[in-house]
């Protein structure tokens, strides 16, 4: 009658959390595909290849002709012949970089801010000076860089795979303990002599099993299908992504640990997560924000795992090396662990 | 052993900053009994069975689970008790099997899951996804999750709330199957007809107060008698509340709506007066009806309210 060898309480609690997260097939697409595909698309947007010529139009009317003729001489424009309206058209959608507008002088319109804007505005005014008659002095040699280790996509990679570790985290314990609280599911587990550190440690675990999956699929990935470099130890690549993963799982952890409702607790997961994406240097540099922000966006979390990624892959780092951004996520994932701890609600 | 399985004094719960949802409450349940608190909708049920229960600490009071107290014993006394809260939604992609595996494994003792499963009549849907279950399966896997520790006292928290009659059926079953094995089992709900079916003994509560105690035949007898004549006069005449407590067999009256109600325990009697005593004042009749009187009447008659309003 009475059973006396129970399973495992953690063995069963973990078993609990894969079942229900494979079972879940969203759950499977945002953690492995949804990551998986934003590489890829990204890879092959932003893929090696000759640069793209930068569009040039150029007004019809008197000396047209002579204008393009000298623009066409550089492959690094591609010359269109359009109307005055259709030009502008052209520019303000992006069609072309930039608009040249034949006289003495030639008028070149363009936007400033735009890089590539700013860029055939130096091509085409080099081109008409040469056409005139200008004569270089220096002739400085060009010398393209196509080396693994400084495309887009190796910049790119190491920011998804921090970003991946830190929504799986946040999503993966905040979401789903919140939603289990909200169930009351938590209440009836709180109400057996369920140890409840198990409770937590099974998402722990169950986080650990999935950062072992999800780390060599993304990174094995980029190293396969676009060549990124690995050069980093990969002892030093697991312990970095380790910590990042432990500092978000004690955010989601900290951020689930009052709310009732999953709507509060996905606002707050989204406050907690949008500022890093744009800050933390997923997608582009963070280095492009202005110096005063700096010391804030290095204090990030984010910027530490994809600085610490980034480091050992890219640049060979040793662990002594990303060791600044180690010690933070580690304090990251301690502080929040003990502070949520100290408030989790259990009803 | 001699101690009783709940004794409960002076249970205050208040919520701030003005809600009393327990009001000074006492009880004592027994080894082996069936308890039922019995009453509305926001008497203080539910929180009195989570102060029982070790989910909630009371205000004021003192609380006692089969010997042992919350503020000590918590780790002990949840291995020994078994419940269902009022709504639990159990994780909709997991088989009832691994469901009840789980919480199986949470205890340090306790009994197959292949045997509770058995118990509360779901094998055949052992492997099917709780999210395919019905609401009265869904609350027997409840049951089973409750039992799967073998405890020695179970607590239901309306446990037939919301579901079809024959679903309620089903769980009465496994519920009288529980005490037939000698188990105590502490149960709150609105229904009358499922406090008197099951349980051995039922406190009536309103307001955070238990306002009758007793088996359900000593508190019908006690509180209202054994039969009602439920009647509503057509329009006509008004009639006095005296005149009717004077037929013969009459034991009381009340108002209730647009009619009356007659306590009686000589039906015979008191239905040919009454016929009698309308024909003489002219007053006609819309509807007559009798019944043997249950819990319900006996909640009318402390409180002048239905349970389910």
């Amino acid at each position: 009658m009475t059973e006396r060898h129970p399973p495992g309480a953690l063995r069963q609690l973990v078993l609990a959390r894969i079942r229900l997260f494979y079972r879940e097939p969203s759950t499977v697409f945002w953690s492995f595909v949804f990551p998986l595909a934003l590489t890829v698309a990204l890879g092959i947007a932003f893929r090696s290849r000759p640069p793209e010529a930068l569009g040039v139009g150029v007004v019809e009317g008197p000396g047209a002709g002579g204008v393009a003729a000298a623009l066409v001489a550089d492959r690094e424009l591609r010359v269109e012949r359009l109307g005055e309206a259709a030009a502008g058209a052209a520019l303000r959608t992006g069609r072309v970089a930039l608009v040249v507008q034949p006289g003495t002088p030639p008028l070149l319109r363009f936007d400033p801010t735009r890089p590539e804007g700013r860029l055939a505005r130096a091509v085409a005014a080099d081109l008409l000076e040469r056409a005139a008659g200008r004569r270089d002095v220096v002739g400085p040699v060009p010398a393209p860089v196509t080396e693994p280790g400084s495309r887009y996509v190796d910049f790119l990679l190491p920011g998804l795979v921090g970003m991946n570790v830190m929504s799986t985290g946040m999503w993966g314990l905040g979401y789903v303990i919140v939603e289990t609280r909200q169930k009351r599911l938590l209440k009836r587990m709180a109400a057996t002599p369920m140890r409840r550190g198990h409770f937590l440690l099974s998402f722990a675990a169950v986080r650990a099993l999935f950062l072992a999956i999800e780390l060599p699929t993304l990174i094995g990935f980029g190293v396969l299908a676009f060549g990124v470099p690995l050069r980093g130890s990969l002892v030093a690549l697991a312990v970095v992504a380790a910590l990042g993963a432990a500092a978000f799982a004690g955010l989601g952890l900290l951020v689930a640990s009052r709310a009732r409702n999953t709507q509060t607790v996905s606002g707050l997961i989204n406050a907690v997560m949008m500022p890093m994406m744009l800050l933390s240097g997923v997608f582009f540099s963070s280095a492009n924000f202005p110096a005063a922000l700096q010391p804030a966006i290095r204090g990030l979390p984010l910027t530490a795992l994809n600085d610490g990624l980034r480091a050992v892959m890219i640049e060979g780092a040793t662990l002594l090396q990303v060791a600044p951004q180690c010690l933070l996520l580690a304090a990251v994932a301690a502080g929040s662990f003990a502070l949520a701890l100290r408030i989790f609600r259990w009803s | 052993m001699t101690a009783p399985a709940i004794r409960c004094r002076g249970l205050v719960k208040r919520y701030p900053p003005d809600v009393l949802a327990v009001d000074g409450l006492d009880l004592e349940v027994a080894r082996g009994e069936c308890f039922g608190l019995l009453g509305p909708n926001g008497a203080g049920k539910t929180t009195t069975v989570e102060v029982l229960e070790g989910l909630l600490d009371p205000t004021a009071g003192d609380v006692e689970v089969l010997g042992r107290r919350w503020g000590t014993d918590a780790a002990a006394l949840r291995a020994r008790i078994g419940l269902t809260l009022q709504e639990t939604h159990l994780p909709d992609r997991l088989t009832v099997r691994e469901v009840v595996r789980m919480f199986r494994s949470l205890y340090p003792a306790g009994r197959h899951e292949d045997e509770v499963i058995r118990l509360v009549a779901l094998e055949e849907k052992r492997d099917a996804w709780t999210e395919r279950l019905s609401g009265g399966q869904r609350q027997r896997l409840a049951v089973a999750t409750a039992l799967v520790g073998d405890p020695e006292l179970l607590f239901l928290d309306e446990p037939t709330t919301g579901l079809d009659p024959q679903s309620r059926r089903q769980l009465w079953d496994v519920v009288t199957g529980l005490k037939r094995q000698g188990r105590t089992v502490v149960l709150t709900t609105h229904y009358m007809d499922e406090a008197e079916r099951l349980c051995d003994r039922v406190a009536i509560v309103d307001h955070g107060r238990v306002i009758a105690l007793g088996t359900p035949a000593a508190l019908v007898a006690a509180h209202v008698g054994e039969e009602v004549v439920e009647f509503t006069p057509g329009p006509g005449p008004g009639l006095d509340d005296a005149a009717l407590a004077a037929l013969p067999g009459v034991r009381g009256v009340r108002r209730a709506g647009e009619g009356f109600a007659l306590v009686t325990e000589q039906l015979h009697l008191a239905v040919p007066a009454l016929l009698a005593a309308l024909d003489a004042r002219g007053v006609t009749l819309a509807a007559l009806s009798t019944h043997r009187a249950t819990l319900e009447d006996v909640f009318m008659a402390l409180t002048g309210r239905r349970l389910r309003d």
